[in-house]
């Protein structure tokens, strides 16, 4: 590598850093289209009847906000629009504090949902795949109470919820284990409920093996592009789609890096070579 | 007052998210305690929440409240306290016991479950006639993913040395897998941009007012 | 008795769980239940114990000296005072032990616990771990370099991937015409990512869970000991 070892990585930093702050202060507006995984997702929701209930599972942290929060608050947006009762759990701790930041954003819009009759807050629960397959068998045993410390059994949104068998669809917001795979794992493949998600762009390509012909997995939200594409089809654009033209700009950065090191090293293997004959 | 409150929490969240980012010109105290708050508040939230989400919800309040039909919750407690155990040196072993009920639920359920997901179904998923329905681009994908999964795997069986057709296999499967490690890389630096716009949307747009938070 | 009792309650745990899969009735589908539930219990005592140790290794850190010692003190300080806002106040809409604290709510415009959180802690974390994309870019730069073909496949499927995955792909190759459509940038992620990037996770996943199997029955058989640690 020669000469570019001599670099000061922290120019790098820079370069960087106004490469993701410049677009957001002077936005560009590229254009974004659709992929499949995001509007079999969409296309999952948008055909639950009115009513239905659904499993929304906060699997994440704020390490990874930037990334899953945009698509739960567009999944959430759109399951509110479409009246479908929105059961939220977390099987990581801080997820139960990212389903209430959501709640709190959306609410205001929703005047007429009733905390417990159409939206839950369960909360956080440890064991990841064991305690999922133990909601599977005793759902109310798993989780006796909210995260407010009400009883679920006043709670009217979990009247006839003893298991997954009630439950629309499951949909996970995942950083990491456990998560989506915890849950394609018991809630689809032990319990046959569709199952969807949204997870990082670093597990992304984990995931995929499970959207097959069988829908272990009924499309994947995957990282900031699918959270921008999926606010696109909601029509409410909001934070991925506004962070979109950055990523755009540190990609192409990245992708400079990228050339500049490989011209570099193979410059300086044809001076090797000249050198040593 | 609680707009006081409000726009010092603003002005906490800037001054720890430039303590952080001081790391990347060189180490220094400011980043230290900034990274020891961040392990000592995240121990005292996993604390707090199992406490209030699983030990009084799923322990405390069933035996307290019908204890005549939650007794069986006492050899879980049980379990649970000869798990702190292995704080004491001494007394160390004790905790073995709970951690094989662990293990060997975790074992049992394992196994299963993987046997079926990532094993069965897999291999149902590969199982796939490439030639029907779809483009030529689809016909290609499909053998593409039928022959990568297949070298793939060919790949990783390293009881027999990978020579002949078995070697040839085990070759196309590599490729297969740096074509997937790439992609992967594609994604993680996606993920990782993605974090930085996060922080950046928090600095111009709640701390500064540059841009719309 | 310290080695061969736990390792009999795990060939028990583990034969019970499998057996209720395909005989879900009485006795087995009711003790797996159980035992679930069970775990979720001790995973309860499993999170405090890795507290607790935390806890316990700061103060060894701190009565000994050990370099940067001072740091430690502020990691015991900021556990102690998350954990007694936390249990004094309660979180959310759930009371601690001394209510709801209507007052110091109402001025600070959280509960305490809460207010720690959303300004202080969600902003170190999330921080601490966008650091990545600095690195990740460096790294880009220094060491994805195409010296062998398996290199190259690498390098090429990761430029594609980032071009497609960003809207500068759509904006590269949008001209083209509908006939060759399947150039466009945006398609040709989708493809890698499709059909050989699912390939290749196919076959490690098909590795890994292979290997995970083969390690349960291991540990149910009790072939597998090491999670009991040495006497």
């Amino acid at each position: 590598m020669g000469k570019t070892k001599q670099l000061d990585r922290r120019w790098l930093f820079l370069l960087i850093f106004l490469g993701v702050a410049l677009p957001l202060i002077f936005s560009i507006g590229l254009p974004l289209e659709t992929t499949k995984n995001v509007q079999m997702v969409y296309d999952l929701v948008d055909s639950m009847p009115k009513g239905s209930k659904a499993l929304i599972s906060f699997d994440y942290d704020p390490a990874s906000m930037p990334e899953l929060h945009p698509m739960a608050k567009a999944v959430v947006k759109h399951c509110f629009d479409k009246e479908i009762d929105l059961i939220f759990t977390a099987m990581w701790p801080m997820g139960v504090k990212m389903a209430d930041d959501i709640i709190d954003q959306l609410i205001e819009d929703y005047p007429d949902l009733e905390y417990g009759e159409n939206y839950v807050n369960l909360g956080f629960k440890a064991g990841g795949m064991i305690t999922i397959q133990s909601m599977g068998k005793n759902f109310r045993e798993v989780f006796p109470k909210d995260m407010n410390g009400n009883s679920i059994d006043e709670l009217p949104i979990m009247d006839g919820i003893n298991n997954f068998s009630n439950i629309g669809f499951i949909f996970s917001l995942s950083a990491g284990a456990p998560g989506i795979k915890e849950w394609v794992q018991i809630a689809h493949d032990a319990y046959n409920r569709p199952t969807s998600g949204g997870c990082t762009g670093v597990s992304a390509p984990a995931m995929l093996p499970y959207i097959n012909e069988q829908h272990q997995l009924t499309g994947l939200l995957a990282g900031l592009k699918a959270a921008a594409e999926y606010e696109v089809l909601i029509q409410t654009p909001g934070t991925a789609t506004s962070g979109m033209d950055a990523q755009s700009i540190a990609h192409l950065i990245i992708i400079i890096f990228i050339a500049v090191g490989n011209i570099n090293y193979w410059r300086n293997k044809r001076k090797e070579k000249k050198g040593g004959k | 007052m609680e707009q006081f409150f409000a726009t010092l929490g603003i002005w906490l969240g800037a001054i720890f998210t430039f303590a952080i980012f001081s790391f990347l010109y060189k180490d220094n105290p400011f980043y230290k305690t900034a990274e020891q708050i961040f392990v000592g508040l995240s121990a005292g939230y996993w604390f707090v929440y199992t406490v209030f989400s699983i030990l009084i919800p799923n322990l405390y309040d069933p035996l307290i409240q019908n204890f005549s039909v939650n007794w069986i919750k006492i050899i879980p407690a049980i379990l649970g306290i000869m798990m702190l155990m292995r704080l004491i040196p001494k007394t160390e072993w004790i905790s073995r016991f709970p951690i094989s009920v662990v293990i060997g639920t975790t074992s049992g359920v394992f196994f299963l479950r993987y046997l079926k997901s990532d094993v069965l179904n897999q291999l149902t998923a590969t199982m796939i006639n490439p030639f029907v329905g779809g483009s030529w681009v689809m016909v290609v994908g499909k053998i593409m993913l039928i022959v990568g999964t297949i070298s793939g795997v060919i790949y990783f069986y390293f009881s027999k040395k990978h020579t002949g057709a078995l070697g040839v296999s085990a070759k196309i499967g590599i490729y297969f897998l740096m074509v997937s490690f790439g992609a992967a890389f594609g994604y993680t630096a996606m993920a990782r941009i993605s974090l930085l716009i996060g922080r950046l949307q928090f600095l111009l747009g709640d701390w500064l007012g540059i841009i719309q938070p | 008795m310290k080695r061969k009792i736990p390792l009999l309650i795990t060939f028990t745990v583990g034969i019970i769980l499998i057996i209720s899969e395909f005989i879900p009735h009485k006795p087995f589908g009711q003790l797996s239940g159980e035992l679930e539930i069970w775990f979720l219990i001790i995973s309860g005592f499993a999170i405090l114990l890795g507290q607790l140790s935390l806890f316990k290794v700061n103060i060894i850190k701190i009565r000994y000296k050990q370099r940067d010692w001072q740091f430690y003190i502020v990691t015991l300080a900021s556990f102690v005072v998350m954990v007694a806002l936390g249990f004094l106040w309660g979180t959310g809409r759930s009371a601690g032990l001394l209510g709801h604290g209507e007052v110091i709510t109402n001025t600070l415009g959280y509960k305490p616990f809460d207010y720690l959180f959303n300004n202080i802690y969600q902003h170190l974390q999330a921080t601490m771990f966008s650091l990545l994309a600095f690195f990740i870019a460096s790294a880009a730069y220094r060491a994805f370099i195409g010296r062998t073909v398996e290199s190259n496949l690498l390098l090429a499927s990761a430029v594609l991937v980032m071009l497609g995955n960003t809207t500068l792909g759509s904006l590269l190759t949008g001209w083209l015409p509908e006939s060759l459509n399947f150039l466009h940038l945006p398609k040709v992620s989708e493809f890698i990512m499709t059909f050989p990037t699912t390939a290749g996770q196919r076959a490690i996943m098909i590795g890994a869970g292979l290997g995970i199997i083969g390690s349960s029955l291991r540990i149910i058989l009790g072939i597998e000991r090491s999670y009991l640690g040495g006497e």
